[in-house]
């Protein structure tokens, strides 16, 4: 007998490589979905009975393959017969299919499915809908619970999506060099909003899991293009953030700050590995924005209390990432460990300039609080807690700058 | 006689395990090793092939990203045994095969047996 967990997670492990290889056959989104749904129907009786494929991927290309085909052939009994490109590569079926998934097919297939996914014309959220949907395999109940929309809302968004991206031209040959660079570098954005998604939310038990997801398909994309130290960099970051969960919350489920964290909380598994990750990608000694932000996030993972935390290379790090990505809210971050270098008057000339451009941002007016605070600067520092207060986006935001507040006057 | 049970799987499929799945499959092999403590020398799970360096042992040796072999199912653990013989080695796989189904165990004799009690 077969272990029914392992089926399910064989049929996950596998799906994103044979809805993209049913994709490359049948070119229409539905179709491939179909197909592969059929596939996993078939797969869940005969597998617990046959025990399982050796490559299940193959095994489900091949059935989703063929019930595609009969349906096909059945609706040409009363329509007419579809185009030949609708069914371009299928002169080849007799090649072995297990074969051919070793080859860059595969690999281009599932870069294909994600790469759809991120169209352009797609706005962010619909982009991960539709990764969510088609890549992951989740249900339309389940994505909409975790963009807490109704399910009708949703359903409507993908098929808007899916629509779109029907009306898009989706190249299906080889990509060149070049376009599959372009098309990783989209897919890993893709991912790393997947992940926001869920690391805002934080233990939210029903958008948390989309951290998992995410972790799931860097990893995917890791795979396929294991010598990429942008794609490394992008799954060590994830790791390394997503490690710290069982610590950012206390029990009403309010935000501890990294510094107060109980470091023994950190999950070491995925600390180990997004640590081994940032590792290899620096070896490269072709830095980049993912790279920057994992190595940050690292130096914080390295020290074992948080008054052991390598504040200078932090500084050295953030500095780096302001020159390749310049933005404010780098610039902010940066403030804080130099904050811990040098003290917060240094921290507070550094943002000030900032105030314009992040004047609707919460975390400007916490951070600018907290140096004036340290300054002793305290009806300044109120002010700035008070605009953070009426800027934050959830309870949890404002009780934090309300413990600060609590913090002034005691010491007043 | 010294065996290596070397465990392989579809990676991509145990590491789409959700906390509990993992958590319980874990729990059920600690029971099994717990079960044959006297034979049981170390185990080890390995973290995913993505987290993998190779080192080409050429001439000028040179580092590649990513595991030796690219399979479709992957090494992911291996556990050493002190068992009489094949058959009881055999035995020993069926157990666990028990508590974690799915992928394969590769049953190897051991040549050389060094252990190292500085690694803990």
């Amino acid at each position: 007998m077969t272990d029914m967990g392992w089926i399910n997670g064989a049929i996950t492990g596998a799906r994103p490589a044979a809805v993209g290889a049913l994709l490359r056959y049948f070119r229409d989104l539905d179709t491939a979905e179909e197909a592969f749904q059929e596939a996993a129907l078939r797969a869940l009786k005969s597998w617990p009975v046959n025990g399982p494929p050796r490559d299940p991927a193959a095994w489900l290309i091949l059935v989703g393959r063929n019930a595609a085909l009969d349906g096909l052939r059945v609706r040409a009994k009363h329509t007419a017969l579809p185009p030949d490109e609708v069914l371009s590569d299928l002169d080849d079926a007799e090649m072995p299919l297990a074969e051919r998934l070793d080859g860059s097919h595969y690999r281009d297939d599932v870069l294909r499915l994600l790469f759809i996914c991120c169209h352009p014309d797609l706005p962010a959220t619909q982009q991960i809908a539709l990764a969510l949907r088609i890549v992951s395999g989740l249900s339309v109940p389940q994505i909409a619970r975790a963009f807490l929309v109704g399910e009708a809302a949703m359903e409507q968004r993908i098929t808007r999506a899916k629509a779109r991206i029907a009306k898009a031209d989706v190249p299906f040959e080889a990509p060149g060099a070049v376009e599959r660079a372009e098309r990783v570098g989209a897919v890993a954005s893709m991912i790393y909003l997947l992940f926001n998604e869920g690391y805002s939310a934080g233990g939210d038990v029903v958008r948390g899991p989309l951290c998992d997801e995410a972790i799931r398909l860097a990893r995917l994309l890791l795979r396929l293009f294991h010598t990429e130290p942008e794609i490394m960099g992008l799954t060590a970051l994830m790791l390394l953030q997503h490690a710290r969960l069982a610590a950012r919350f206390d029990a009403a489920g309010e935000a501890i700050l990294l510094e107060d964290q109980d470091r023994t909380l950190w999950n070491s598994r995925l600390l180990a590995e997004g640590l081994a990750l940032i590792d290899k990608a620096i070896r490269h000694n072709v830095p980049g924005p993912y790279q920057l932000q994992a190595a940050i996030a690292a130096t914080h993972s390295r020290a074992v209390r948080a008054e052991d935390t390598d504040w200078a290379g932090i500084d050295a790090l953030y500095a780096a990432l302001e020159r390749m990505q310049p933005s404010p809210l780098v610039t902010l971050n940066r403030a804080v460990a130099t904050a811990k270098l040098h003290g917060p008057e240094a921290a507070l000339s550094m943002i000030t300039p900032l105030e314009e451009r992040l004047s609707g941002y919460y975390y400007y007016f916490g951070a600018r609080g907290a140096f004036l605070a340290q300054l002793g600067r305290l009806a300044e520092a109120r002010a700035a807690f008070d605009r953070a207060i009426a800027l934050a986006d959830t309870p949890a935001q404002a009780a934090q700058i309300r413990r600060h507040l609590d913090g002034l006057m005691r010491t007043a | 006689m010294l065996y290596a049970i070397l465990c392989y799987n579809d990676e991509d499929a145990v590491w789409s395990w959700t906390k509990e799945e993992d958590d319980a499959v874990m729990g059920r092999l600690a029971v099994v090793r717990e079960r044959l403590a006297p034979i049981m020398g170390p185990s080890a799970r390995l973290l995913p092939t993505t987290a993998a360096t190779t080192l080409r042992k050429s001439p000028e040796p040179i580092v590649i990203d990513g595991p030796y072999a690219e399979t479709k199912e992957q090494l992911l653990g291996f556990y050493v045994i002190d068992v009489e013989n094949l058959d009881a080695a055999l035995d020993v796989a069926r157990q666990l095969t028990a508590a974690n189904p799915g992928g394969a165990y590769e049953i190897r004799p051991i040549a050389l047996y060094q252990p190292d009690k500085r690694v803990s």
